[in-house]
Parts: C-alpha cells; sequence; structure tokens
C-alpha cells in the first residue's frame, strides 16, 4: 500500500490524534456514559487503520508496529484474567473488591475501569491485527500464489 | 414515550431490501455496501430503542467491517459471482427451517415454560435494583456487562483472542513459506 494524494494525507496527519483521544474518553468513560471498552477501542483501532489507509503501511506500522499489536492484545486478555483472579482471592472469580469509590466521579465503581481499559487494550491490538492480516498477508500470499502459479 | 413504531417499521423495511439486494445482487462490492447499509440502520433503530451503548458500538463496527470488507473486496479481480444457488439446498433449509419454528412453537406453546414476557424483567429487575448500588457505576449497562455478567465478557475476550491467532496463523505469509522449505528439504 503506497497511499493517497496530498490532502487525504495532510487531514488524517491532522484528525488521528482527535480520534485516539475520543476512543480514549469513551473508553475511560465507559462506567459514566455510553460507551465501553469495546466501543473505544474499535475507535482507536479505526484511527490507525485510517492513517494505514491514507499513509501507507510504513508510516503506520512506525506508529503502531505489527509486535505492539500483538503485545496490546495478549496483555489485554492475560490483564482482564487477572482482574477476575484478584476477586477469586477475595471470594469469587471476577467479585468487585476494589474500593467503589464516589458515584458520578472517574474514579469509581471498582474494577469496571480497569476492566474497561484491558478490553480496549485487548480490542484495539486485535482489530488492527484482523485488519493488516486481511488487507496486507492477502495481498502479498495472493502475488506469491499467481507467482507460484507462474514459476 | 412518544410512538415510535412508524419510523422502526420504516427502518425495517429498510434493511429487508438491503438484505435482498445483498443476496441477490450479482457484485461482490454491491452486496458488501448493502450489507453495511443494513448494519448503519440496525444503528439507527438501537438508538430509536434507547440503547445508545450498542447503537455506538453497531455504528464503529460497521464502519471497520465496512473498510476490511471493500479492502478484502477489491483486491479480487473478478467481483461478479456467476455460479447460482442451488435450488435444492434452498428449498431444504427452508423446509428444515419451518420444521425447526413449528417444533419450536409446540414445545414452548404447550407447558413448562412462562409465558412471553410473564414475569416481565424477572432477572432485569434485580440488575436495575442493585446495579447502581453494589456497583457505583452510573452505567448500568458497563455495571451488567463487567461485574455482573463478567464471565460471559471474559468467554467474549477468550473468543477474540483465539479467532485473532488462528486468522493470523492462517493468514501470515512467513509460516507458508517455512512449510514450502520443510516440504522441499
Amino acid at each position: 500500500m503506497k497511499g493517497m494524494t496530498l490532502i487525504v494525507r495532510t487531514i488524517t496527519d491532522f484528525v488521528v490524534a482527535f480520534i485516539v483521544v475520543f476512543g480514549a474518553y469513551i473508553v475511560l468513560y465507559g462506567h459514566l456514559t455510553p460507551g465501553g471498552g469495546f466501543a473505544g477501542g474499535v475507535i482507536i483501532a479505526c484511527a490507525f487503520i485510517l492513517l494505514m489507509l491514507a499513509q501507507g503501511k510504513e508510516v503506520a506500522f512506525s506508529r503502531f508496529g505489527e509486535k505492539t499489536a500483538h503485545v496490546l492484545d495478549s496483555t489485554g486478555a492475560l490483564v482482564f484474567l487477572a482482574i477476575g483472579g484478584v476477586g477469586l482471592t477475595a471470594g469469587f472469580f471476577f467479585k468487585n473488591v476494589f474500593g467503589r469509590g464516589e458515584p458520578f466521579r472517574l474514579l469509581s465503581s471498582g474494577m469496571i475501569l480497569p476492566a474497561n481499559i484491558a478490553i480496549a487494550f485487548k480490542v484495539v491490538g486485535s482489530l488492527y491485527l484482523v485488519f493488516t492480516a486481511l488487507a496486507i498477508f492477502r495481498r502479498r500470499s495472493f502475488r506469491s500464489m499467481i507467482e507460484d502459479e507462474l514459476t | 414515550m412518544e410512538n415510535i413504531t412508524p419510523q422502526l417499521y420504516t427502518l425495517l423495511v429498510f434493511m429487508v431490501v438491503g438484505s435482498i439486494v445483498a443476496i441477490e445482487t450479482r457484485n461482490l462490492l454491491s452486496a458488501v455496501i448493502s450489507v453495511s447499509a443494513v448494519g448503519f440502520a440496525l444503528s439507527i433503530a438501537f438508538l430509536f430503542l434507547g440503547a445508545p451503548d450498542i447503537a455506538i458500538t453497531q455504528l464503529v463496527v460497521e464502519v471497520l467491517v465496512l473498510i476490511i470488507l471493500i479492502r478484502g473486496t477489491i483486491l479480487i479481480d473478478n467481483t461478479a459471482i456467476e455460479t447460482h444457488r442451488d435450488t435444492l439446498a434452498v428449498v431444504t433449509s427452508l423446509i428444515l427451517f419451518g420444521l425447526l419454528l413449528g417444533f419450536g412453537a409446540m414445545i414452548f406453546g404447550s407447558s413448562g415454560f412462562p409465558e412471553f414476557g410473564e414475569p416481565l424483567m424477572r432477572v432485569s429487575r434485580v440488575y436495575v435494583q442493585t446495579g447502581m448500588p453494589s456497583t457505583y457505576a452510573a452505567n448500568l449497562v458497563t455495571a451488567i456487562i463487567l461485574d455482573f455478567r463478567a464471565y460471559d465478557t471474559l468467554g467474549e475476550v477468550a473468543v477474540l483472542f483465539t479467532s485473532i491467532l488462528g486468522a493470523l496463523a492462517l493468514l501470515r505469509k512467513d509460516g507458508k513459506v517455512a512449510r514450502e522449505e520443510v516440504v522441499s528439504a
């Protein structure tokens, strides 16, 4: 992928940061307003997919590499499991043992906020990887298949 | 709450037409775009029904799926669908689906199960009443999926993780090259 025209690339450079911030807002305020880890994670993943579509895969991989996506994907799942395990020490799996705080505050509702963040990491990593797998690996393997046919 | 049924019926008709177009059209790209139109209409329907959480999720997932499917579609040279559907298969699946509906009506219609919607909100009443005081999460949907039903969410995370792992293992090039080297050696 080489990327698109100069206009698209300039606008994308300008807009991506705002999309990431909006996604982070959706994640962090998931326990107070509509949204949550999954929706916010998809928005952040969409920002980097936009970057890849507009600027090409070299720029996108330099900002958010494939390996980083793998690490985010795995740590998100493990952290979510660990949050459940912390509850296990106090009684049962996914027991809400963290301090609940005051209602309608950002730092409230115990394990729901960290669980949202963990799910967001997981969703960002995995959806970015799905896109790279379907859009880039496939093109490469298609070409290699054709080359195999010709040789 | 005002009457929203006309809007919902309009959206429903639009979604049914979009689905039929997606199935019947010959061009793969048109099929992808009609499927996405159905998804966006579903997102608006969720907004009308008062479920902004699901509407947001549906919207962003629909955007992502549209991008991925279009990228996947335009890489294929020939996007026209030439093969016809097997009439026998369609008829068989329709008959089986009808049998399923019939037996389902027999089982659920007779006895042993409570009436549809009776008692109203037996499980969710507990969630609605104790959700806010026991979790202090202002968004009740999040309180349910991450506290009362966190185990279900763990299952979702596991499914997502495994499917990504499988897709990457199947689609990436490095594994393919290594296997070919093994075969040739």
